[in-house]
């Protein structure tokens, strides 16, 4: 268990910034989330906490100490690759036997200490039965396990995790998930959790840091982050269906995106008049309703060009046209409402959830 | 009733001709071209001598063993043959060890300029041996190593080691970069890495080196003739070509000498075939 600092970590490979600097630090026993795009620097990142790689500039410290220039061996580290990378050759029990065997000869067990070791980690897994096998003779969700098992066997300081359930079917992904965070609960051991999947990242970590580019974008816990998403990549990253972004006209009396008007926020930011700002609207806030039964005020009609039922909730893409502009949102439908493609609807969205941004940084207005 | 049986029996003859009747002319055909010769060879090795130069008929009418009597019991092939072993085995074991560390360095260390250092080590396979023989030569000779196994064996291990590297090299890289970094956090060093986890994984691939390692060492002449000057250090095919004729030449000894030298290199190949059979990597990473 160890507190992870990294302080102004950088790595290039040749001209070409993987990483511009980063500056992090993950608590001790915390189950931290790296979220991004494919190519955003995270799996390097991970790389570097293990020691495979060299960062180009800055410092690595765990627990107060550095570990930048230390082997992997040496930083007592476990990484879960999303290939599992389990030994062909090797069966079960000598897959999560091997981090003890190869350990450094002051630290190796007896030969049944081993034994005792394997057998706790495997019951603890549910692979008692299966000790025998060797990988391919495994599924999926088992290799998974094996994989956590020779991670967890050694009780090491911290544990890495690189995109492990993507390769998992829909409904495993769920029950593994859940048996993530029971691993941790009871474990505690400081966890690093690399993914694309913002859904993942949303129910897994105690707190999660969006990557792109090479740059965090924005620390925080999950809620947080989707509450108030600090640019313009994070909000349209985190949240399905994504959040609406449209280009907005600030007025007196509120907003006016094309030909949909929006009430003003009441800790608007102190902008000019007439500036134009991006507006965003969770798809969950943005309500659709039949256009006959409009009461709602700023309401704006539209036809309906998609729609995704999604069990609770039906998502729909409506197309508003006021002859200058067009603009294209979804939202939700009211309870009850299940609109037709090309149908006339009305569109309407709350003042409270609306977040605004500076189109041209990307940086989010506003106190909130 | 029969024939029906026999009509169908004709029938799917014909089929199979149909479907496969080329392919077999070919193989047969290919078959023939390659074995000919060694069927010849065998012939010739069971004739008495005064049938050896007469050709009908073509298959003997009498078979003597005589040449083989002569040529293991009689000659010192069977030391050269001895010798052959030691130096094919050692020279296999030396490429393949200084191979694989070779190998694995360039295949998964960070080194600089790792296609520089695959190039030249296969530009040095590209000498043909006659130009480096006198220097060679002489430098066996400072080293006290003239006419010893060692200067044969030790030749055909540095001749064999680009192949042995790129061969090598090859296969680490075909070995998923996950299970190597798997072993180094698992606590390996590199080392422990490549003897655990790599050598094992690459069987397939130590298994084809070493063959084709052996197999140039046991035919290799140039390098065993100049650097050997005695029975007790001559190799196989050396032996077979210095073999004694004074008055004629001994076309059966000869045959049936190198039969005896042909057998263990093909038989290895037939014993190491089992092994060339790749797919020990499945089920490692996702599949």
């Amino acid at each position: 268990m160890a507190e992870v600092r990294i302080e102004l970590i950088e790595k290039r490979i040749g001209q070409k910034i993987i990483l511009h600097p980063i500056t992090l630090t993950v608590h001790d026993g915390e189950f931290f989330v790296l979220v991004g795009p494919s190519g955003c620097g995270k799996s390097t990142l991970l790389s570097l906490l293990a020691g495979l790689d060299q960062p180009t500039a800055g410092r690595i410290l765990f627990d107060g100490s550095d570990v930048t220039d230390l082997e992997p061996r040496e930083r007592d580290v476990a990484l879960v690759f999303q290939s599992y990378a389990l030994y062909p050759h090797m069966t079960v029990r000598e897959n999560m036997a091997f981090p003890l065997r190869v350990a450094p000869r002051a630290k190796r067990l007896e030969r049944n200490r081993i034994e005792e070791e394997v057998q706790r980690v495997a019951g603890f897994l549910g692979l008692s039965a299966l000790l025998d096998r060797r990988p391919r003779e495994l599924s999926g969700g088992q290799r998974q396990r094996v994989a956590l098992g020779r991670a967890l066997i050694r009780k090491p300081r911290l544990f890495l995790l690189d995109e492990p359930l993507s390769n998992l079917d829909a409904q495993l992904r769920a029950s593994m998930r859940a048996e993530l965070l029971r691993l941790h609960k009871e474990l505690k051991v400081t966890t690093i959790y690399v993914t694309h999947d913002q859904t993942e990242a949303m129910t897994l970590g105690d707190r999660l840091a969006a990557l792109s580019q090479g740059r965090i974008q924005q620390i925080g816990r999950p809620h947080d982050i989707y509450a108030a998403p600090v640019n313009l990549f994070v909000a349209g990253f985190m949240g399905y269906p994504p959040m609406n972004l449209l280009s907005a006209r600030l007025r007196n009396d509120g907003l006016q995106a094309g030909p949909l008007h929006l009430t003003r926020p009441s800790d608007a930011p102190t902008v000019d008049q007439e500036q134009i700002v991006t507006v965003g609207l969770r798809p969950e806030d943005v309500v659709v309703a039949p256009a006959t039964d409009s009461g709602n005020e700023g309401a704006g009609f539209g036809i309906v060009r998609l729609t995704e039922p999604s069990g609770p909730t039906l998502w729909v893409t409506a197309e508003l046209n006021d002859h200058s502009e067009v603009v294209t949102i979804s939202g939700s439908a009211q309870a009850g409402f299940v609109p037709k493609i090309g149908e006339r609807v009305a569109v309407s969205g709350p003042r409270a959830t609306l977040h605004l941004f500076d189109p041209t940084t990307g940086q989010r207005l506003g106190a909130s | 009733m029969r024939r029906s049986d026999d009509d169908q029996a004709g029938s799917t003859m014909m089929v199979w001709i149909r479907a496969h009747g080329f392919t077999a002319c070919v193989l047969l055909f290919v078959g023939l071209f390659c074995l000919g010769p060694v069927l010849w060879q065998a012939v010739t090795s069971l004739k008495p001598d005064q049938d050896l130069v007469r050709l009908p008929p073509l298959i003997p009418e009498r078979v003597t063993s005589v040449h083989y009597d002569r040529v293991l019991l009689q000659s010192s092939l069977p030391r050269s043959l001895a010798n052959s072993m030691v130096v094919a085995a050692s020279a296999t074991v030396t490429a393949i060890v200084v191979g694989a560390f070779c190998a694995f360095a360039l295949a998964r260390l960070p080194i600089a300029g790792k296609s520089v250092i695959l190039g030249v080590a296969l530009v040095t396979s590209m000498f043909p041996p006659i130009a480096v023989i006198s220097p060679l030569y002489l430098l066996m000779r400072e080293f006290g190593l003239r006419d010893t196994l060692v200067a044969v064996g030790l030749t055909h291990a540095v001749y064999s080691l680009p192949l042995a590297v790129w061969l090598l090299t090859s296969f680490f890289q075909q070995l998923p970069k996950e299970l190597y970094q798997a072993a180094r956090i698992d606590g390996c060093t590199p080392v422990q890495a490549l003897l655990t986890i790599m050598l094992p994984l690459a069987r397939p691939g130590l298994a084809v080196a070493a063959l084709l390692v052996f197999i140039y060492s046991w035919n290799e002449f140039m390098f065993a003739l100049t650097l050997t000057a005695s029975d007790t250090t001559r190799t196989a095919p050396v032996a077979v070509a210095l073999f004694p004729g004074l008055y004629e030449i001994p076309w059966g000894d000869l045959a049936a000498a190198s039969l005896v030298v042909t057998l263990p290199v093909a038989g290895l190949a037939l014993a190491f075939q089992r092994h060339i059979i790749a797919g020990l990597t499945a089920g490692s990473v996702k599949g």
